[in-house]
């Protein structure tokens, strides 16, 4: 790819540079070190002060966290299938509809979008509240009485935010187009000839899609999945929201050792590369399994 | 022997009102192969899908083996495509390409269940059909590792491996190079005969038509022009539209004064056409190579030659009749300005009823640029206008 125009690329190398590679050696670095480590290294000093100077210590205190990393993985895998199921189906039907319905579509998924981020998810708070929008609205239709009068109970309100399910909800509510579009993008190019080839062979409508279209539009899936799991994984603002402080995930926990009480960079470092080993881990994995696709597709 | 297999009865198709098929008459029968000729747009890709199910005609019937099958769809017919492009799985290798219809579980026609082939059968099915298209060794390739022939092949074989009664075939051979193109043809003419099963093809290639057809069904602006055998489309052309479309054919107007007698520039020929009124006002069709070129004197018409192509086998002559250019086909070598006389033999003489057509081809007079399009077939628009309708 020789090009005579490449160096018009040279800026956003420069900034690649800058801004990903020297950062995430910051972020290998402080992992590999603490503070005591570094200031030992620097009373010391010479060659066994570099050496003296790196350290397994954080990785050490990893298990402590093991709640927090495995509810992470969690709730990002749930968000995914769920995104996923709303998400395919979405897809396939916009994409099997007339241009008027795709547009309308579309517009409909993105326009949330355009509001911001925080505020969405604001919106969803006070929604969910235990004195919200949806709990009052199930006490103005006698929900309440009801469930009461049938059960025996006392219940005031339905307890939704800051729960497992509210930042799950969030982060499904937040990322479902990045599962929608790739997936139709796909779909909608598919070449029709190859349906009624199917279709000419003797598939039925379930069997076209079950061994075409389905296979053909996994490499939208695995795109999919990859933008919508990531985010989900490395959280934070949506699991503070929605989440409040008992629902707090890797994101959370990073966030606590750079900005927050916890101070300790070194500590925040070392969970972020290994969240970050981790999910590389995923999607190397799913893009082996989708590979044979792929290629496919670029045909 | 021909039993009668596919009928289309009074056949017409509209796409928001625009008549794509005219009123289609058309009876197919079992072990033929019978080929579709027409430029784009003559409806003969649509004729091709509505017997593949693809298309429903807006009104008429299509019979097949006696029974109205209009409303059947596609994957209950017993009938299989091979696509423009091929239209062959990408995420499949060729085997399995071959293997997709066999792995569709069939309903017993005994008890309603469906059943799945046996992998062994299938396996030895798809080996059989590889071998009957030359692609012995090539089941574990991705379709991408093909080049266009073997594509083509593969298409061929997942079509047939399903023992379809019918096998439809839409321009199969357009994307391949010449010669790549001849070697199909035979193949697929073996093919036919091998299985012994109908084929319908559609081609706008005239010399495809010709050359591996039992029977050729001309076709312009969504009606029928003729349908004979190739012996037939090319001897007894219907109308100048046939005459012109199949080979090259001068179309001159004529008045037949008597049964074998036929009139053109005020000279009487003889010819074995009978059967039109008495001085009826008719097109006669008279193709390159039965003019004999005789010494001026001679001649029953005399002219000037205008033009001189070499062709190898023999040159191409335009010769100007009283300002009415013809081309003559002949081994002898005319140079430009030499006055000739020519001859027709009474079976080199066709004549026609009038039609819409007549009047609109079978002039030389254009013709250096009119053979700048004929001999440069890439520049023959695809299927424009008819692909514009597979969006239904």
């Amino acid at each position: 790819m020789r090009n005579k125009l490449s160096w018009l690329a040279a800026p956003y190398v420069l900034w690649m540079a800058l801004v990903v590679i020297v950062p995430i050696f910051l972020v290998i670095f402080y992992a590999f070190t603490t503070a005591n480590s570094v200031e030992l290294a620097e009373m010391e000093g010479g060659l066994r002060g570099l050496f003296s100077m790196f350290t397994l210590e954080n990785f050490a205190r990893m298990g402590t966290y093991t709640v927090i990393f495995t509810r992470s993985f969690q709730l990002a895998l749930v968000a995914t299938v769920i995104c996923f199921l709303i998400g395919y189906p979405l897809a396939y039907v916009m994409s099997r509809e007339g241009p008027g319905f795709q547009r309308t579509a579309m517009v409909l998924l993105m326009l949330p979008m355009w509001v911001n981020f925080l505020l969405r998810t604001y919106a969803w708070m006070s929604i969910l509240e235990n004195n919200g929008i949806l709990n009052n609205f199930f006490e103005a239709i006698g929900l309440f009485s009801l469930i009461n009068a049938v059960f025996g109970t006392d219940i005031q309100y339905f307890h939704m935010i800051r729960t497992q399910g509210a930042v799950v909800l969030g982060m499904v509510y937040n990322y479902l187009p990045f599962m929608v579009l790739p997936i139709y993008s796909v779909i909608v190019k598919l070449d029709h000839s190859l349906l009624e080839a199917a279709r000419d062979l003797g598939a039925s409508t379930a069997g076209v899609f079950r061994k075409v279209i389905f296979p053909l539009s996994l490499p939208g899936v695995l795109s999919g999945v990859t933008m919508v799991f990531v985010p989900s994984v490395s959280t934070f603002a949506i699991s503070r929201m929605m989440g409040g402080n008992n629902q707090m995930l890797l994101g959370n926990l990073i966030e606590n050792q750079f900005l927050g009480g916890a101070y300790n960079p070194h500590l925040g470092s070392a969970i972020a590369l290994v969240m970050m080993i981790i999910v590389v881990a995923c999607m190397w994995i799913m893009n082996r399994f989708g590979e044979g696709e792929e290629r496919a597709v670029m045909l | 022997m021909a039993k009668e297999l596919i009928r289309l009865e009074n056949c017409t198709m509209a796409f928001d009102g625009e008549v794509v098929l005219d009123n289609i008459n058309l009876y197919i029968n079992d072990h033929e192969f019978l080929t579709l000729l027409g430029p784009s747009g003559c409806g003969k890709t649509t004729t091709l899908r509505i017997i593949g199910g693809f298309q429903t005609p807006t009104s008429g019937t299509v019979f097949f083996d006696g029974v109205r099958i209009n409303d059947v769809p596609p994957h209950k017919r017993a009938v299989n495509t091979v696509f423009q492009k091929y239209a062959l799985f990408p995420h499949l290798n060729v085997f399995e390409n071959i293997a997709f219809g066999l792995r569709i579980p069939k309903a017993d026609p005994e008890n309603k269940k469906k059943v799945k082939l046996p992998e062994q059968e299938i396996r030895s099915r798809v080996m059989e059909m590889l071998e009957i298209v030359n692609l012995k060794g090539f089941e574990k390739r991705r379709i991408n590792q093909l080049s266009g022939g073997q594509q083509q092949r593969v298409a061929i074989a997942r079509a047939l491996v399903n023992q379809p009664k019918v096998l439809l075939l839409d321009e199969p051979l357009g994307a391949l190079d010449l010669k790549l193109r001849k070697d199909m043809q035979n193949e697929l003419k073996r093919i036919q005969q091998t299985m012994g099963i109908t084929f319908i093809y559609v081609t706008h290639d005239q010399e495809e038509a010709l050359s591996m057809s039992d029977t050729v069904v001309v076709m312009d602006k969504g009606r029928i022009q003729q349908i004979g055998t190739p012996e037939d489309i090319y001897n007894e052309p219907k109308n100048a539209f046939v005459a012109d479309f199949i080979g090259e054919s001068n179309i001159l107007d004529g008045i037949m004064r008597a049964d074998g007698v036929v009139e053109i520039f005020n000279r009487r020929f003889q010819c074995l056409d009978g059967g039109f009124e008495k001085d009826e006002a008719v097109d006669v069709v008279i193709r390159p190579e039965d003019v004999d070129i005789v010494p001026e004197d001679q001649g029953q018409l005399k002219g000037t030659v205008t033009n001189l192509t070499f062709k190898g086998v023999h040159y191409d002559t335009i010769v100007d009749f009283y300002g009415f250019k013809w081309l003559i086909q002949t081994t002898d070598y005319c140079p430009v300005g030499s006055r000739i006389g020519i001859k027709i033999d009474p079976d080199g003489i066709h004549v026609m009823k009038k039609s819409q057509y007549s009047g609109m081809f079978g002039d030389y007079s254009s013709y250096s640029e009119e053979y700048d399009e004929i001999s440069d077939a890439t520049l023959v628009p695809e299927e424009a206008e008819e692909e514009a309708h597979y969006e239904e």
